[in-house]
């Protein structure tokens, strides 16, 4: 018997650091070659550590989210002969992962950081058993105090299941992974509270959390507000649907909406544009690339319709369509999650009237989407009934003026109120 | 002026001190710690030691007698005779063995110890003689001073425990000025080298703190080694010319009680005079400096441990305090929250305090079961030639948790690990009736104690 160790990996991204997201084996696990023992999460996406080996897990190198330097030992695995433990170990075969991440329920299932005996058998009690009134001192050993006052747990708030009560090292156990998972059961609709939940924020929503945080921090966000008389393109939508629905597909508002950004920046170039703000350089793009906010259960992602200035309306439909499922599902590889120029932004029905979007840095712009209601509006010092719908967009004000978005939105609400204006060369 | 700078500064080297000391060394922080006598303190040089030591002669020269009188055993010896400077000298050796090793620990975990008294600037500043000492954190660990009668100065036929632990001579006669546990530890250890010892009590029983109950067999053992009692009596005052105590008895009559030496064992105070404390301003409670549960005083990065923070006044507790400070001060999260701190008394027979007693689990609204197991039925006990006493324990009725041990015997003093333990592991009865003790031992009582609350002692 010898040990096969696996570092961690280089992505090859010239990152010295990864982020260790999800163990999907537990020491003492038996796996087999090319079993996926990990995900872990780069800048872009997760990251499948498959296995070298059979073997049995002796140890974990880390806990979930932890971010550990590219090198350092990863897992360790019991093999059959010599294991390679002492001779330089190799970092393991990367693959790249078609899902960016885990679905959430796996998430949720491995988040034990250390091994856990096999659960405990219900406590056998040969005498009486009284549950600890409320303002009772909590009945525990003096090392679970200890290690609740190091866990900063009020061990009022454990649930004892020993002897009369007690609290035990696996009743902390058990109430850290309540914390984690969340679970709480359900209460009476007035009973008073005092549980708390930490939710580690791991994987992708720490990566979230990082690029809003770093967006709000480095753009000057201005945000510009616009409405508009989608009466006409709804109707266009509606014939269309109804004519090529059943062949083309359905079409919803949103091909509309890239195609009306491609033909406004054919005149506004500044706004297709990644700011380096360390280089101190705009790129302008001749392809529009467009991401599409997506929400999935693990948070938010934005996959890219490639080309879009090259896409008809039902190619762009039909793109779109895809990646809102991979990304969804987790499917979505890590090149069609990067690489955007400009992003749209639609909360559909639950759209409201102003939102104030967060720009997808490096990008200058980002335009959403809010939602569509008939109000009665003048036209020709008549009232009627019109289809109107908001534009929220938010600009990098560093290098976008306020003229030029105030106009590019100007653009688009022509292109979207006269529809035809859309596929006039 | 010499100016030293530390992280923590610690004033007073007793056990709350330099365990403080020893495990803030372990923690790595930088510490210097201030003592004007020796090192460990009342407890190693004037207290729980070197009261042992002279118990443990008494007992010695007690039983030796014994054999030579009247011996069951069928052991017979000459009347034994007594060197009491031979037995201080002991005494004192084992003294200078642990306070030398204080030193040496300190030493070992790189403890500036500075000789000297401190005398308080701030709660960041000390000086110590002609050196000033500033720290960012300062724990106060001054311990405890006898009380004092006004009408018994010390000096003379007149002493206090610190002198009746280092006799030149055993007096022919001595009476003991209160009946607390120091009082009745060095009384009883008098009487065993040969005086003749009464104790003066003004409430109406011996070990007023403890239960009648629990007390009752050293009640007896003190008739047994003819200590004569006087409770309910109040000290008046003493005539030195006619070596006579007087003392008022409960009809107000004064009787005049004519002794060699005059013991104060009227208790002890919280050390707070004579080093500038009073500078700081502190919170109090009462005459004790007012802590919260990690021992931080109403001054930020001021904390007091043992006996100067008030009572209970047992050196394990400044040690458990002075541990926990040590840690606290390192930034780990600490509380001082123990389940119980036991209370032993070397009386003979000796006497254990753990956790609730009855009274105290009544007050407490506690619907307790109570049962006790007598050493008269442990096998151990009787070849120890003693039956006297028993095993105590105290429980909640509902879901039988171990609330309180009491127990009064020979040598039942090491029993309270074993109490302490179960308290804070949060043993209930069947956990200790579950557990096999050690047959013949004096634990098979505690045993026996739990049995008999669940209602199936086997040896009664």
């Amino acid at each position: 018997m010898g040990t096969h160790v696996i570092k961690m990996p280089d992505i090859g991204e010239g990152i010295a650091e990864v982020e260790l997201s999800v163990w999907h084996v537990k020491v003492g696990d038996m796996v087999v070659e090319d079993q996926v023992l990990a995900d872990v999460m780069t800048d872009k996406a997760m990251v499948d550590i498959p296995s070298p080996v059979h073997g049995k897990v002796i140890s974990l190198g880390g806990v979930p989210g932890e971010v550990m330097a590219v090198g350092s030992i990863l897992i360790s695995i019991e093999v059959e002969g010599a294991g390679n433990f002492k001779e330089s170990a190799q970092p393991a075969a990367v693959v790249a992962k078609e899902a960016p991440v885990a679905a959430p329920s796996k998430v949720e299932a491995v988040v034990e950081s250390k091994p856990v005996a096999s659960p405990r058998p219900a406590a056998v009690c040969q005498g009486p058993m009284v549950a600890r009134e409320a303002d009772e001192r909590p009945l525990a050993s003096p090392a679970v105090r200890k290690h609740a006052l190091d866990l900063g747990i009020q061990l009022r708030l454990v649930r004892g299941t020993g002897p009369a009560g007690r609290v035990l090292h696996e009743d902390l156990d058990a109430y850290l992974a309540e914390g984690q998972s969340n679970a709480s059961a359900p209460v009476a609709a007035y009973a008073l509270r005092n549980d708390e939940a930490q939710i580690p924020v791991i994987g992708m929503r720490r990566k979230i959390a990082q690029r809003m945080q770093d967006a709000t921090q480095r753009a000057a966000h201005f945000s510009y507000v616009e409405e508009i008389d989608v009466t006409a393109v709804e109707e266009l939508r509606a014939h269309l649907n109804e004519k090529h629905g059943t062949t083309r597909g359905k079409l919803t508002l949103l091909p509309f909406l890239v195609r009306a950004l491609v033909v406004a920046l054919r005149d506004f170039p500044q706004i297709n544009a990644r700011y380096d703000d360390e280089a101190q350089v705009i790129t302008r793009l001749g392809a529009v690339h467009v991401g599409v906010a997506t929400q999935s259960d693990i948070g938010l992602m934005v996959p890219v319709v490639r080309h879009a200035e090259a896409r008809s309306l039902w190619d762009s439909a039909q793109e779109i369509s895809r990646l809102a499922t991979a990304a969804r599902n987790g499917k979505a590889s890590r090149d069609e999650l990067s690489g955007s120029t400009i992003t749209l932004t639609s909360l559909g029905a639950l759209g409201g009237i102003v939102s104030t979007p967060v720009l997808n840095l490096p990008e200058v712009a980002i335009v959403g989407v809010n939602k569509i209601v008939e109000r009665p509006m003048v036209v020709k010092g008549q009232i009627v009934i019109r289809k109107m719908m908001n534009l929220s967009s938010s600009f990098d004000h560093r290098v976008v003026d306020g003229m030029d978005a105030a106009q590019f939105i100007q653009a688009i609400r022509g292109l979207l109120e006269q529809p035809a204006t859309l596929f006039v060369e | 002026m010499q100016t030293l700078n530390t992280t923590l500064l610690i004033i007073g080297g007793g056990p709350g001190g330099y365990v403080t000391a020893i495990r803030a060394g372990q923690l790595g922080i930088s510490t210097i710690l201030v003592e004007g006598e020796s090192l460990g303190g009342t407890c190693l040089n004037i207290g729980c030691i070197p009261s042992k030591a002279l118990i443990h002669v008494a007992e010695q020269f007690h039983q030796t007698q014994h054999h030579s009188q009247h011996s069951a055993l069928g052991i017979s010896v000459s009347a034994p005779t007594l060197d009491i400077t031979k037995s201080v000298e002991w005494k004192d050796g084992i003294v200078d063995r642990l306070t030398t090793g204080v030193s040496a620990l300190l030493k070992k975990h790189k403890v500036q110890v500075i000789q000297g008294w401190a005398n308080v600037i701030d709660g960041k500043t000390v000086e110590v003689g002609d050196t000033r000492i500033h720290c960012e954190h300062l724990v106060l660990a001054t311990g405890s001073k006898s009380v004092n009668l006004p009408m018994l100065a010390i000096g003379g036929p007149i002493i206090s425990s610190t002198e009746a632990l280092a006799p030149k001579s055993v007096p022919k006669r001595l009476i003991v000025v209160g009946g607390g546990y120091i009082g009745l530890e060095l009384g009883i250890a008098y009487r065993k080298l040969g005086a003749e010892v009464s104790v003066v009590e003004a409430q109406d029983r011996i070990l007023p703190a403890y239960d009648a109950e629990l007390t009752q067999p050293v009640h007896e053992a003190l008739k047994q080694l003819g200590v004569k009692l006087y409770l309910k009596h109040s000290v008046q005052g003493f005539d030195s010319a006619s070596n006579t105590l007087q003392v008022l008895d409960p009809n107000g009559d004064v009787l005049n009680l004519e002794t060699d030496q005059v013991l104060v064992a009227v208790g002890r105070k919280p050390n707070t005079q004579g080093w500038n404390l009073e500078g700081l301003n502190l919170a109090m409670n009462g005459s004790a400096i007012k802590i919260d549960n990690r021992c931080q005083t109403s001054m930020r990065n001021v904390y007091a441990i043992g006996d100067l923070s008030g009572e209970p006044m047992l050196a394990h507790r400044a040690m458990a305090q002075g541990e926990m400070v040590a840690e606290l001060i390192s930034g780990k999260t600490r509380e001082f929250n123990p389940t119980a701190i036991a209370a032993v008394c070397f009386t003979d027979p000796e006497l254990v305090v753990v956790g609730k007693t009855p009274d105290e689990a009544k007050a407490a609204g506690l619907d307790c079961i109570v049962s006790s197991f007598p050493f008269a039925a442990n096998g151990r006990a009787m070849t120890l030639e003693s039956k006297t006493g028993f095993v105590r324990v105290v429980a909640r009725r509902d879901n039988h948790l171990i609330v309180g041990w009491q127990a009064v015997g020979v040598g039942v003093s090491e029993l309270s690990t074993a109490f302490g333990q179960s308290l804070e592991m949060g043993a209930r009865l069947e956990d200790i009736a579950g557990t096999i003790h050690a047959h013949p031992t004096l634990g098979e009582a505690v045993q026996e104690a739990a049995l008999r609350a669940l209602g199936h002692a086997l040896h009664l």
